[in-house]
């Protein structure tokens, strides 16, 4: 277990300057997620245009996975579809959970840099908080979300 | 002078080296690095003499209770009536008929609600709590507060961390059925100055509940003293076993209350017309109990007194000195809860990196700490923080290890910086 995994540069980064951070004003869908046990908590926001997430931000208080992730997730769905948007998911989740995950880092970008969570189980909910906000956003779920 | 510093020193010293051998768990590497355990308010750890008693006990002398006529039946009956009476000496209860075997705080806390309180509640009334509670002191009167209309009323801190006194006493009154305390603060490690409150709460007429949960491991408990109605705490913080735990209630109360459970051992008779009740404290204490771990609570109560409450409290504050001196020293570090009395509890966060990656990074270098709210989320909220870190020792932990845990933060600092 090497604390350089968890804690790579680029995550560290996007934590001390997390990217498209605050309110989205107005936007077209929202939602909240909120870990208690931690205490995180964040509010995912995006505009859409037909099938497209045009804009993302997130804005909120957390641990750096959690606050990284959300930031590194901003960049990565800008511009997709609803439905790249719910592949990407599939493939975060199974690279932060799954040790022999056959998914292609070139494909994951920046989103890489999460891997070395698998080897953190108890910090999984931390990176995947902000997954599965922007998934209640784009379904437009009503109750705040939470991966403990 | 320096002959009387000396013998002043030689009386409260401990030897912690020989304490630390009979604590097998702490003998290993985290992470490639030794250990340093300092988790002890969530569960502190258990000497070799409480492991054997609960393995011997199984090994020879394990049957039910109260009911075989054959001899591991007595032995089994004996051991675990036995340990009633440690405790009850440890406290310094009247009886043993005022310590019944619950499975922890938690359960010992509901049981005073839905026994104590429930019967004979009028909607309106009010149970009078303070804003340090754990959970566990909180959640079973907001329960009541569904079943039969109890109205919480929440004693006041200030930003030490202590509980407001003057505004407790403009709270209690009239419709006050009981005032539920924190003996000393889990997340914050404020020590209550509790003897006050019950005194304010009897000229009132108003019982009294402790959790004792982080007091009892820590310092001289004695209920003649305290003249609490309810004290509470648990095992495993105390180097016994999970699942076990203790409500002490003056018997005059506990003869009043109904069974707050039903089955087997607390009755005295069945039938399918009428059930006879049977007596304290077996009438709270429905079903086949944890044998084991009234005798491995008693068998840590045997350790902790070979050492000494007095000794132990007295060690614990010098080392809850020392690392309040080396944590404030450390630069954006903030330790919440400042009381002036405290139990070696050091809650504490770093600006601009948060207690979970904290925990993670300590971890990595074998330091263990907790992090999060503690069950003390209202705690939480008053300082407008989402969770701290918190560092808690135990007569076993040693200077040396709060210098590791000073290291492994400026570790954290460089790894986040």
């Amino acid at each position: 277990m090497d604390l350089k995994d968890l804690y790579r540069d680029v995550i560290v980064d996007h934590n001390r300057h997390p990217r498209n951070f605050g309110k989205l004003d107005p936007a077209d869908v929202h939602a909240d997620g909120h870990n208690p046990l931690c205490g995180d908590r964040l509010t995912v926001y995006a505009n859409l245009k037909g099938e497209h997430v045009t804009d993302v931000k997130f804005e909120g208080t957390g641990c750096a996975i959690s606050v990284a992730s959300a930031s590194l997730l901003t960049e990565a769905v800008k511009g997709k579809t609803r439905s790249e948007v719910k592949e990407l998911f599939a493939d975060v989740h199974a690279l932060l959970t799954q040790h022999d995950a056959a998914v292609d880092p070139s494909k994951l970008g920046k989103l890489a840099a999460l891997s070395g969570v698998r080897e953190f189980p108890a910090r999984v909910k931390c990176a995947s908080l902000c997954w599965h906000t922007l998934n209640a956003a784009l379904d437009r779920a009503a109750e705040p979300v939470t991966t403990e | 002078m320096n002959a009387a510093v000396t013998a002043t020193r030689s009386a409260t010293a401990l030897d912690v080296a020989a304490i630390r051998r009979d604590f097998p768990i702490l003998h290993q590497t985290v992470n490639g690095k030794p250990l340093v355990y300092l988790d002890n308010a969530a569960s502190s750890q258990r000497p070799k003499s409480v492991i054997e008693a609960i393995s011997r006990y199984y090994e020879h002398d394990h049957a039910n209770v109260h009911r075989g006529v054959h001899t591991l039946s007595q032995r089994a009956t004996d051991a675990y009536e036995g340990a009633r009476e440690t405790i009850r000496r440890f406290i310094n209860a009247r009886d043993t008929k005022e310590i019944v075997f619950v499975r922890g705080t938690t359960e010992a806390v509901n049981l005073v609600a839905q026994s104590f309180l429930r019967p004979g509640f009028q909607p309106g009334d009010e149970i009078l709590i303070s804003a340090l509670e754990h959970h566990a002191n909180i959640v079973p009167w907001q329960m009541l507060r569904e079943q039969v209309g109890a109205v919480l009323k929440v004693i006041p801190i200030n930003e030490q961390g202590i509980v407001d006194f003057d505004e407790f006493e403009k709270l209690i009154g009239p419709r006050t059925r009981l005032l539920a305390l924190a003996h000393v603060s889990n997340a914050l490690g404020t020590i209550v100055p509790v003897e006050k409150f019950i005194k304010v709460a009897k000229q009132h007429g108003v019982p009294v509940l402790l959790d004792g949960a982080q007091a009892i491991p820590h310092t001289p408990v004695d209920m003649q003293a305290l003249g609490c109605d309810f004290y509470c705490f648990s095992s495993h913080k105390m180097l016994g076993p999970t699942g076990m735990g203790v409500l002490y209630g003056k018997q005059a109360l506990l003869e009043k209350m109904p069974p707050w459970q039903g089955g087997g051992d607390m009755i005295l008779s069945v039938s399918f017309e009428k059930t006879t009740f049977n007596q304290l404290p077996w009438k709270f204490e429905a079903g086949t109990p944890h044998i084991a771990g009234a005798i491995g609570l008693a068998t840590a109560i045997d350790y902790l007194e070979k050492i000494g409450m007095e000794r132990i409290a007295a060690y614990e504050h010098e080392l809850l000195d020392y690392a309040t001196e080396r944590l404030s020293a450390l630069p954006g570090l903030h330790i919440v809860g400042t009381a002036p009395e405290k139990a070696a509890v050091v809650s504490f966060t770093l600006d601009g990196i948060h207690p979970h990656d904290i925990g993670t990074i300590l971890d990595t270098e074998g330091v263990a700490i907790r992090t999060g709210h503690h069950c003390a989320m209202p705690v939480m909220d008053f300082f407008k923080i989402p969770a701290t870190a918190r560092a808690s020792m135990a007569f076993y932990n040693t200077r040396e290890e709060i210098d590791r845990l000073v290291a492994a933060l400026e570790h954290t600092r460089k790894v986040l910086g």
